[in-house]
């Protein structure tokens, strides 16, 4: 296919998942905005969503507090923040629309559609429910998305590169959040002392809706340790760092097998999944749980640019 | 005298081909109809099917309305359309590998030189330059229009990059999907095998020093083009890649496209991105919509462009006017379709008399396309008119004008009900290494406001499926069942 299209449909799955990404952390920001206890250095919880996207110093350049007002209008509809959902929106669309050959029907109908009906939503002062109501069709538009490929697309190259863009955005929000959340996981770092810690943990969990899975799991209270397990290594857990590694390395090596060479990001991948899968959580702590994950990022990062060289340029 | 409409023609009751349209609106609710209109609006939309209006920024992206009432013509009326079509097109042909070939129509003293060799769309770079079988026009579009139930004429060629294909698909695909009833009482022959014809055609004309199976590609201008939908629908169907210029280059004078298992040589380019475009290295240097050296590969022979360079020459219209002659000149036979008479205003007794009768008349820009930049005398105030005369003082050569013609009208759903609007049809016509090939139909278009005569759609003309069904039998003869085996067992 053409390397133009093989990049349009990875960052077509980048942009529709870092939507449903900032959707939940809206979410999990509202959830946690009705609760008495504010916490974590004074930070507040909008102001924890949107360092959760990574972008809290361009925040701060627009914005002089952080209130649900301007969290929702920068991480939802600012055309100033080029994450906000607004241009994740925007920008999945226009790829799609570059690679429409390439998309079923339904893949189609699911971005335009998606597209247009949230379109018109755009003033920060919705209400609660109004609020709710947008961030579930944005995730609605990417479970559908996600579905209508898994159900409708060939299993060929544009496949593996829709997939990729899927777990090499996904890891990199995963990681993203833990980071952030890297001290109150720690059991050598101090305890915020009584329910913040609760409040904190559940809040990692929300974020990447992994709340309920974490009971079905561990079959017990949320433990930071555990919290940074399930999200770092377990393999069942579709939103783990070990998960979408095993799915990059997946994916690669079947565009390999398809294209009957291997290549400098198959040998990455490969490397980074064994990494991971060598882990243990004693290991992790004992490394420092915030280098770690720093580290992850970069390497992902990186990851991303060697596809990108190799495939798309 | 009202002009003639499809369905009633002047008046004398439901044609024979119309019957069963003319029953199902009888018996439609009209509330009914309004929110099918609307749900067919709605499917456009979410199938994507757009276009964008140049300069209108607030509506990057429309869609062309869509009439649910069917156009109708019967097997006959379009044998003898598609048989003057293969005529027209196959002429045009031959004119075009003639104008840059020996020159024989200009020798022969049939079309003037200067109409040709100093027409803006004629390149030098085709001169001498031999194309796969000849043909030029793999791709052509060509309006045609009628008055009454007799004759069709031409209103105009488009030989360059006609558009507007994908709406003969899709209308047909919308008005089965809203209107499934109405399919099992008649039969309609079907277009769905234009992608397929397509394909034939284009693979057919592959250059000689392709290795095997010919790569074809479609490449468009981008996204921001208007006819970008149109682009990767075709794309899609075809199964072909939807390229870009910087999707391609040119190695040794062979072109390759980009991919992500490295280079792959491509044969065939069908390209809807205009001559000037095509080649900075040869054209608008400041185009970085083309490919550079394009043109060293195609003068090589290591690729096929459809439709070829140049072709702009033959659907001119000032070119037009003299196709009766360029049919009889190559073909030796009388042309079917007619043409609308035409006065060229550069022929000085034509011009008084269009100066005259301005009020009257349609007066067009001899390279104009897409219902810009003409004149609809009847239609315009007395300042418009005025301004026209001034343009068309200082510029005689380049305009031609036509009598305003009452083009046929159809049903068509307006508002609240059904009322006549105009109509004319866009048949493409394919031209292969082995044949023509028409798909049965073509694209209706519509003029909605009442008693507009422009059909085009950047000017608020919508468009219709358009049916081809069997001869209306009038006088059937009675039915006799055929003999079954007598249950009785005397």
């Amino acid at each position: 296919m053409l390397s133009r299209h093989a990049d349009s449909l990875y960052w077509l799955a980048r942009y529709v998942e870092r939507a449903e990404n900032t959707a939940r952390l809206l979410e999990a920001a509202t959830r946690l905005s009705a609760t008495p206890i504010i916490a974590d250095g004074g930070r507040n919880e909008w102001e924890m969503a949107v360092d959760g996207t990574g972008t809290l110093d361009l925040f701060h350049q627009q914005y002089a507090e952080a209130t649900q007002r301007t969290v929702v209008d920068y991480l939802a509809f600012s055309p100033a923040n080029p994450s906000s959902i607004r241009c994740c929106l925007d920008i999945a669309r226009a790829n799609a629309r570059s690679v429409r050959t390439a998309l079923t029907m339904d893949m189609w109908e699911t971005i335009n559609s998606g597209w247009m009906e949230t379109r018109g939503v755009n003033s920060p002062n919705l209400t609660r429910q109004e609020l709710s109501d947008f961030l579930s069709r944005v995730k609605e538009l990417s479970l559908r998305f996600d579905g209508s490929a898994y159900r409708t697309m060939l299993r060929n190259d544009a496949y593996y590169f829709l997939r990729l863009g899927t777990f090499i955005e996904r890891a990199d929000f995963t990681a993203r959040v833990l980071a952030l959340k890297a001290d109150v996981l720690d059991p050598s770092k101090p305890s915020l002392g009584g329910s913040a810690d609760y409040f904190q943990w559940s809040w990692i969990l929300r974020s990447v809706s992994a709340l309920t899975s974490y009971h079905w799991v561990y079959r017990d209270n949320l433990k930071p340790n555990l919290v940074a397990e399930f999200l770092i290594l377990k393999a069942e857990m579709p939103r783990s760092l070990v998960y979408c590694y095993e799915n990059i390395t997946l994916n690669l090596d079947s565009l390999s097998r398809d294209y009957g060479r291997q290549g400098t990001s198959q040998r990455k991948a490969r490397m980074l999944l064994s990494q991971l899968q060598d882990t243990t959580l004693p290991g992790l702590f004992a490394i420092g749980l915030k280098e770690f994950l720093e580290r992850f990022i970069l390497d992902n990062d990186s990851l991303g640019t060697t596809i990108a060289e190799q495939y798309l340029g | 005298m009202p002009a003639f409409d499809e369905m009633h023609g002047f008046g004398q009751g439901a044609r024979p081909a119309y019957r069963t349209i003319q029953a199902w609106l009888d018996r439609s609710d009209p509330e009914n109809l309004k929110r099918l209109q609307k749900e067919a609006e709605f499917l456009f939309r979410r199938i994507g099917i757009t276009f964008a209006v140049y300069g209108d920024a607030e509506a990057e992206e429309r869609i062309i309305p869509f009439d649910i009432v069917p156009r109708v013509l019967t097997s006959s009326e379009w044998a003898t359309l598609s048989k003057g079509l293969t005529q027209r097109v196959t002429a045009l042909n031959r004119f075009l590998a003639d104008i840059y070939g020996a020159g024989d129509i200009i020798r022969a003293g049939i079309v003037p030189a200067d109409l040709v060799y100093q027409n803006s769309a004629f390149r030098p770079e085709m001169v001498g330059l031999k194309l796969p079988h000849d043909v030029y026009i793999q791709i052509a579009g060509i309006d045609v229009i009628r008055t009454d139930d007799k004759d069709f004429y031409v209103l105009e060629d488009n030989a360059r990059t006609p558009s507007g294909v994908s709406y003969m698909l899709e209308n047909r695909d919308v008005q089965m999907r809203l209107f499934p009833d109405l399919f099992a009482e008649t039969r309609i022959q079907p277009v769905e095998n234009y992608p397929d014809e397509l394909l034939a055609s284009l693979r057919s004309l592959a250059p000689a020093s392709t290795a095997g199976e010919p790569t074809v590609v479609l490449m468009t201008p981008g996204p921001l083009n208007s006819a970008y939908y149109e682009h990767s629908f075709l794309a899609d169907k075809l199964g072909v890649e939807l390229v870009e210029g910087r999707d391609l280059y040119v190695l040794d004078e062979v072109v390759y496209m980009r991919t992500t298992r490295g280079p792959k040589r491509v044969d065939v380019i069908y390209r809807r991105i205009d001559d000037d475009f095509l080649d900075p290295m040869v054209f608008r240097p400041d185009s970085v919509l083309g490919i550079p050296g394009l043109i060293s590969a195609y003068r090589a022979g290591n690729v096929t462009l459809a439709n070829a360079v140049g072709t702009g020459v033959a659907d001119d219209k000032a070119i037009y006017t003299y196709m009766p002659e360029i049919v009889r000149f190559y073909l030796g036979e009388e042309p079917i379709l007619k043409n609308v008479p035409t006065w060229r205003c550069r022929e000085p007794d034509c011009l008084r008399y269009v100066l005259d009768h301005l009020p009257e008349l349609v007066v067009k820009e001899v390279q104009g396309s897409g219902g810009y930049g003409m004149l609809v005398g009847p239609k315009s105030t007395k300042e418009q008119i005025e301004t026209f005369r001034a343009r068309l003082m200082a510029d005689p050569h380049g305009f031609i004008a036509q009598p305003t013609l009452a083009l046929s009208t159809s049903p068509t759903f307006v508002g609240d009900g059904v009322a006549p609007r105009h109509i004319d049809l866009r048949p493409f016509v394919l031209t292969g290494a082995d044949k023509v090939r028409i798909v049965p139909g073509g694209l209706t278009r519509v003029a909605l406001k009442e008693g507009s005569l422009v059909v085009n759609s950047s000017q608020g003309g919508g468009t219709k499926d358009t049916w081809i069904i069997a001869d209306p039998v009038d006088d059937a003869p009675p039915v006799i069942s055929s003999q079954s085996q007598s249950q009785s067992g005397g």
